[in-house]
């Protein structure tokens, strides 16, 4: 394939690109055709739904395909020499000083027997930039570069002793320590609480502007890459379905399928799919100063002092009959054990908590399972909460069955409604959870929350491990059974632009107490504390697609 | 319970054919040929295993006596096929006394934990500190000769195995979040227990089962080798290679074959457990 010499020749051209995995049922196709181009300097963004093959893009090009994956045609050309067909030990070299990666999970890609400083100069001596000696201060030169800390410090610590966003940062310093030309940054905050990420993106940013170093940005999340990108390149199946300058393509988005992810991307402007509602009716669920403390053993130094972290501290809240009250907070805020707490999961030190006149935190045994026929939860993750060994049908009866309602014939004929009601069909019935979606696993656990006919239901991040599109489908769903079946909601959430859409009030969480309570309106449009404003602030999208989206 | 795993493991990871694995292909006939020998022994053999022919003692294998005959002029071929019912009747026992009763065991110290799960533990850790062999003498000697017996002591002695293998299993679900969602849907205990974390934690234990058939095939017929199982003259392939041995320079025929229907037994019992150990992985 010959380039035609341009004045500004692409940094990374790849040319009808064509990549396979072979599985038992023969070969799928992963990527089909596909062309893009990355200027040097230039921060691209490639979008899209799991599934669509931007991760194998990401690795394809640096030769790092995973096992049973073939490059079947096309040519990737890093300037001006075809990576395609390299041997791999000239990849190796191209890989780390002319293209480097920022992987996806801070938790997994570190070595977790090795200082993280060590981990940053073993680049340096494998790429003969420094040696033994001198890269250890160089490698803590890199940390402070990448934002981290105390960098002399920091190197001597090991990952897990660091926080997610500090894991990423070092990530990031190894990604930068052999001066690459091209960072292919795979989902790089995607594990990261909302104000991390902002942070960490406003730095990689920086860095990759003040070396002239390109980024492809790979992200499910349009508004990270409506404000980091100036090209975003769409894709669906495998193929670019549409590429273009970012504010060009989100103002007028010209392929179906980008039409799509922008309507079903949820929004902190544009109108709200219902009107919040101010219930003047009988709280069903009132808590009130719930305090919960967990025993924490802390590090080596000190063995066998017992530290108590306060995980919920004075929490106070009230659910009217028929409303959603939404708990906001970002990871260890304390939201997740506040609910289980309120259904009885766990008990509190301190407080009390009244499910429509009965006290949850004195009842057990037979007079708990009594309550519990009353509420029911739904959980973050569908691929684990439903047992892979049963039928859906099966998995939906079951708290008839615990609760011995009905017979056989009975039981099944409510569960098919309960199927029913969450829109998937009754042949779903006889199929096991590994065979469903993710977004179709969720609908079962929200048909076997529904099937007992609660008043209230927790719904515990229920949309975050789905897709965009998927989340939109199911926040619908949610709504459409609250009105049906009259339920009582809390839902639980980090993503505000998720709750603005569903809750009618909004309590926000930060370390284990309550930041900021009210209407959903008047929290998210004029909020009063300063980590509600951070918050806000800290959503990616607001500089451009919100106003599109609506 | 056994039936629903293996069958849900075939139904899903089998993505290629059996003839691809010639030696799993061999294991399982060895396996339906050994069982049809305990079923239907005279589809094999019309020779009498009991009462020999004196005039035609210690013959080498040839076409009328496969694999020829013993100091009594019995034939040694329908001795074995005979023996099978009693060897792997034995060998079964000892599977399920230790299986059901390791299983129970670490189920309840999986599941309970606790003082419950200290106790259990603390007797299997005895257990585990006498040597099995050993055990089992001790045990076939107080309750008695005979194979029945004989096949509980083996099988208590491989009980500590179970028990640790299902409590780490029993942990490892009991945590998952299905088991929780379960709890939440108002399910009881013993709901919980047999429908969501019996069935998940059931495959490993499973696969050890039919690791252990192998071994307990050994160790059975060791304890008959050594004169506590099958009463004479009932033909058992452990008293069988026993009682060949005083002819081992002259009729090697009498040890040899019994031998090799035990090593086949305990190779092919072995390659299907690690078939099915891939299958359950792969869920």
């Amino acid at each position: 394939m010959t380039q035609p010499t341009r004045p500004t020749q692409p940094l990374l051209s790849i040319g009808d690109l064509t990549v396979s995995y072979r599985t038992s049922r023969g070969s799928v196709p992963a990527l089909r055709g596909v062309n893009l181009d990355v200027h040097s300097g230039e921060i691209i963004a490639l979008v899209g739904e799991s599934g669509s093959g931007k991760s194998t893009l990401a690795h394809a090009v640096l030769g790092l395909l995973p096992r049973g994956g073939s490059l079947d045609s096309g040519s990737i050309r890093f300037e001006g020499t075809e990576l395609s067909t390299l041997p791999d030990r000239a990849l190796r070299a191209v890989r780390g000083t002319g293209i480097a990666l920022v992987p996806q999970d801070p938790v997994v890609s570190l070595d977790p027997v090795k200082k993280v400083g060590d981990q940053v100069a073993e680049v340096l001596v494998i790429h003969g930039i420094q040696g033994r000696r001198g890269a250890r201060s160089a490698a803590a030169e890199l940390l402070a570069r990448a934002g981290v800390d105390h960098p002399e410090s920091r190197a001597g610590q090991y990952p897990h002793e660091l926080s997610g966003g500090l894991r990423q940062r070092v990530l990031i310093a190894i990604a930068l320590a052999a001066g690459p030309k091209l960072i292919i940054a795979d989902e790089p905050t995607s594990a990261l609480d909302v104000t991390v990420q902002q942070r960490i993106l406003d730095h990689l940013q920086e860095l990759a502007a003040a070396s002239d170093t390109a980024i492809l940005l790979v992200t499910h999340d349009l508004g990270v890459a409506a404000d980091r990108a100036e090209r975003i390149a769409v894709m669906s199946r495998g193929r670019i379905v549409e590429q273009g300058g970012s504010r060009s393509l989100l103002a007028a988005p010209a392929h179906a399928y980008t039409r799509e992810l922008l309507a079903a991307a949820p929004s902190l402007t544009g109108p709200r799919p219902r009107p919040e509602r101010e219930s003047e009716a009988e709280p069903l669920v009132e808590a009130t100063g719930l305090v919960k403390t967990f025993a924490l053993r802390s590090s080596r130094r000190d063995a066998g002092a017992v530290r108590a972290v306060r995980a919920v501290d004075d929490v106070s809240l009230r659910i009217p009959k028929g409303t959603t009250l939404a708990l906001v907070g970002e990871s260890g805020s304390g939201k997740s054990t506040t609910a289980r707490l309120l259904l009885g999961l766990e008990r509190p030190r301190a407080g009390t908590v009244s499910f429509g006149g009965a006290d949850v935190t004195a009842a057990s045994g037979e007079r708990l399972r009594a309550l519990r026929r009353r509420m029911q939860l739904i959980y973050q993750n569908p691929y684990a909460s439903l047992n892979p060994r049963h039928a859906v049908g099966t998995i939906v009866a079951e708290p008839l069955r615990a609760f011995g309602i009905g017979n056989r014939p009975e039981r099944e004929a409510r569960a098919r409604e309960a199927l029913d009601a969450v829109a998937l069909g009754a042949s779903m019935a006889r199929r096991r959870p590994g065979e469903l979606s993710g977004g179709q696993r969720q609908r079962v656990a929200i048909a076997r929350a529904l099937v007992l006919r609660p008043e209230f239901v927790v719904c515990d991040e229920p949309v975050s491990a789905l897709d965009v599109s998927v989340q939109a489908q199911i926040l619908e769903l949610l709504m459409d059974v609250q009105e049906e079946f009259g339920l009582t909601y809390l839902f639980i959430s980090h993503d505000l632009a998720v709750v603005r859409q569903i809750a009618d009030r909004v309590v926000v969480m930060r370390a284990g107490r309550v930041q900021e309570a009210g209407p959903a309106g008047e929290v998210l449009g004029a909020p009063r504390s300063a980590y509600t404003k951070e918050l806000l602030a800290a959503i990616p999208g607001r500089r451009g697609v919100g106003e599109e989206a609506a | 319970m056994p039936d629903t795993v293996i069958g849900s493991a075939r139904s899903r990871g089998r993505n290629r054919p059996l003839w691809h694995a010639p030696g799993l292909v061999l294991s399982l006939f060895v396996l339906v040929i050994v069982v049809s020998w305990a079923l239907v022994p005279n589809w094999w053999t019309t020779h009498d295993p009991v009462t020999g022919v004196p005039a035609e003692r210690l013959l080498g294998p040839s076409s009328a006596h496969l694999f020829g005959t013993d100091e009594t002029g019995r034939d040694v071929f329908a001795r074995v096929v005979h023996g099978a019912a009693l060897s792997l009747q034995a060998t079964v026992i000892a599977v399920l006394v230790a299986l059901v009763a390791g299983s129970l065991l670490g189920l309840v110290a999986g599941y309970r934990g606790g003082w419950a799960d200290s106790a259990i533990m603390r007797v299997v850790d005895v257990l585990l500190a006498i040597p099995s062999i050993l055990l089992s003498l001790a045990l076939v000697t107080a309750l008695g000769f005979g194979t029945t017996n004989v096949a509980i002591a083996v099988g208590v002695s491989r009980i500590a195995d179970f028990a640790r293998l299902m409590r780490a299993e029993t942990l490892r679900v009991r945590s998952s979040v299905y088991v929780e969602a379960a709890r939440v849907s108002g399910l009881r205990w013993p709901g919980v227990l047999t429908r969501h974390v019996l069935p998940n934690a059931f495959g490993p234990v499973l696969v050890l089962g039919v690791l252990t058939f192998g071994t307990a095939v050994l160790e059975v017929s060791a304890l008959s080798f050594l004169g506590f199982g099958a009463m004479p003259p009932a033909p058992e392939w452990g008293s069988l290679v026993s009682s060949g041995r005083g002819f081992l320079a002259t009729a090697w025929w009498l040890t040899t074959f019994p031998g090799l229907a035990i090593a086949a037994v305990v190779l092919a019992g072995n390659r299907v457990a690690r078939a099915i150990d891939r299958e359950t992985e792969h869920q």
